[in-house]
């Protein structure tokens, strides 16, 4: 028990009682921590807009029995670009409601933090279509979910792959096809986002294979999750 | 009792404790004055809905606002729920009109345009003559949200639309205003007369 610093990005907040705030945070070095904001919703509250969600920021929180309190915040960055823009803002809400729903409390993960900033730095810069799709592929492959870009998931056989299925878990050739059609340009933007060549990926504009990468990649996200994704496409 | 409890404790703001406190003062209190509070919650559920025009709460098919001739319909204030009316009223700075959205757009919670009063806000642009929209939607992420998707909704109707400023709460200390309200608040500075 007791005090410690910790830089997180906040999730979303849930309202507590008259005047306090349930934060839902993914932290540097803790993983997903939920903690009490006292007092953040009245007018003069110290903490202002602080603890909002898409904020990164830089706290100390207090250990508590079941949930942390947080005792001070500082902001790193509120993303204001992203706040800003309708088209970004959808986009950067469905990174973190994936990060919300996919890390559970208590999992000892350093990626996850640093993959979301890494994205939402993104965004900042440039609001690019692939962002939310190249971040839920890598999320769930950083899961252990990592599909089968290279070789049919039936048969193995690397020639004529034409269709790709969540449940087989990767793609299918042309006699074990089943799911869902895949273009040969989608596999190629799919193998690249997987194969680490993000960079390039999300420079791209906007194309009909990189409609077929979002898709199936919300389709995955919520394959994986086993609902819905309440926050994808709500505003397009 | 446990029921009286448990279904204060579902009311907005009200935790378990205080649903026990506000239960055991019930129970002190005299029959005739349990039975006013009753039939005030019954009198309420029955008479009051929401206004055809703008979605305020209404004992009519119209608000006292809708039904009031001296105030200005070609201004069209939009705030997230009734209660935000209230306190714009307190202010005594506004003689337009309001829509009340009933609700913000969040994304996270899956709410999306449809499922808030915004068609409803369209259809009253024209026929009203609508010359000037406020939004007066929360400064958080789903207020932002909110005022974002409907600034692009209207600004093509050749309507001026403009956006509550946001900035510093008044009595409180500049050194512990955060940077975003201090930004805002520096962004939307105005000329000392
Ligand atoms: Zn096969
Ligand atoms: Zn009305």
């Amino acid at each position: 028990m007791g005090l410690y610093r910790e830089n997180a990005i906040v999730l979303r907040t849930i309202k507590l009682g008259e005047a306090d705030k349930i934060v839902s945070l993914v932290t540097e070095r803790r993983g997903k921590v939920r903690a009490v904001a006292k007092g953040v919703r009245k007018t003069k509250s110290r903490f202002g807009a602080r603890l909002e969600p898409l904020t990164h920021v830089s706290l100390q929180l207090y250990e508590g029995r079941n949930l942390d309190t947080i005792t001070q915040a500082e902001t790193i960055d509120h993303f204001r670009t992203i706040r800003e823009d309708l088209d970004r803002l959808s986009r950067a809400t469905a990174l973190l409601e994936a990060v919300d729903a996919v890390v559970q409390e208590g999992e000892d993960d350093h990626r996850v933090h640093q993959m979301l900033l890494g994205a939402l730095r993104t965004l900042e810069a440039q609001s690019t279509p692939l962002v939310v799709p190249a971040f839920f592929w890598k999320l769930l492959a950083h899961l252990g979910f990592r599909p089968m870009v290279d070789a049919c998931a039936g048969c193995g056989t690397t020639d004529a792959l034409v269709a790709f299925d969540l449940i087989e878990g990767g793609v299918l050739c042309r006699s074990c096809a089943r799911g869902t059609r895949i273009s040969p340009e989608a596999l190629a933007l799919l193998r690249r986002i997987l194969g680490g060549d993000l960079v390039s990926v999300l420079s791209e504009p906007a194309s009909q294979s990189g409609y077929e990468i979002e898709h199936l990649a919300t389709r995955a996200m919520e394959h994986h999750l086993e609902r819905r994704m309440k926050s994808v496409g709500l505003l397009t | 009792m446990q029921d009286l409890i448990d279904e204060l404790g579902r009311m907005p703001g009200v935790g378990p404790k205080s649903a026990q406190r506000i239960t055991f003062h019930l129970l002190k209190l005299p029959r005739e004055d349990a039975l006013k509070l009753a039939t005030a919650i019954i009198e309420v559920k029955d008479k009051v809905t929401f206004c055809e025009r703008c979605f305020n709460v209404s004992e009519g098919p119209l608000c006292g606002i809708c039904t009031d001739e001296r105030r200005d319909t070609h201004v069209v204030c939009v705030v997230e729920e009734p209660r935000d009316i209230v306190a714009v009223e307190k202010t005594h700075e506004y003689r337009g009109s309001y829509h009340v959205l009933q609700g913000a757009i969040s994304p996270i919670e899956g709410i999306g345009p449809e499922q808030l009063k915004v068609k409803e806000l369209l259809g009253r642009l024209d026929p009203e003559g609508v010359t000037e929209v406020i939004l007066c939607t929360n400064p958080n992420i789903e207020g932002e949200a909110t005022a974002m998707y409907l600034a692009r909704l209207l600004k093509p109707l050749g309507i001026k639309i403009t956006r509550i400023a946001s900035g510093l709460p008044v009595g409180g200390d500049l050194e512990y205003a955060d940077e975003l309200t201090l930004g805002r608040a520096l962004e939307g500075r105005r000329e000392v007369e």
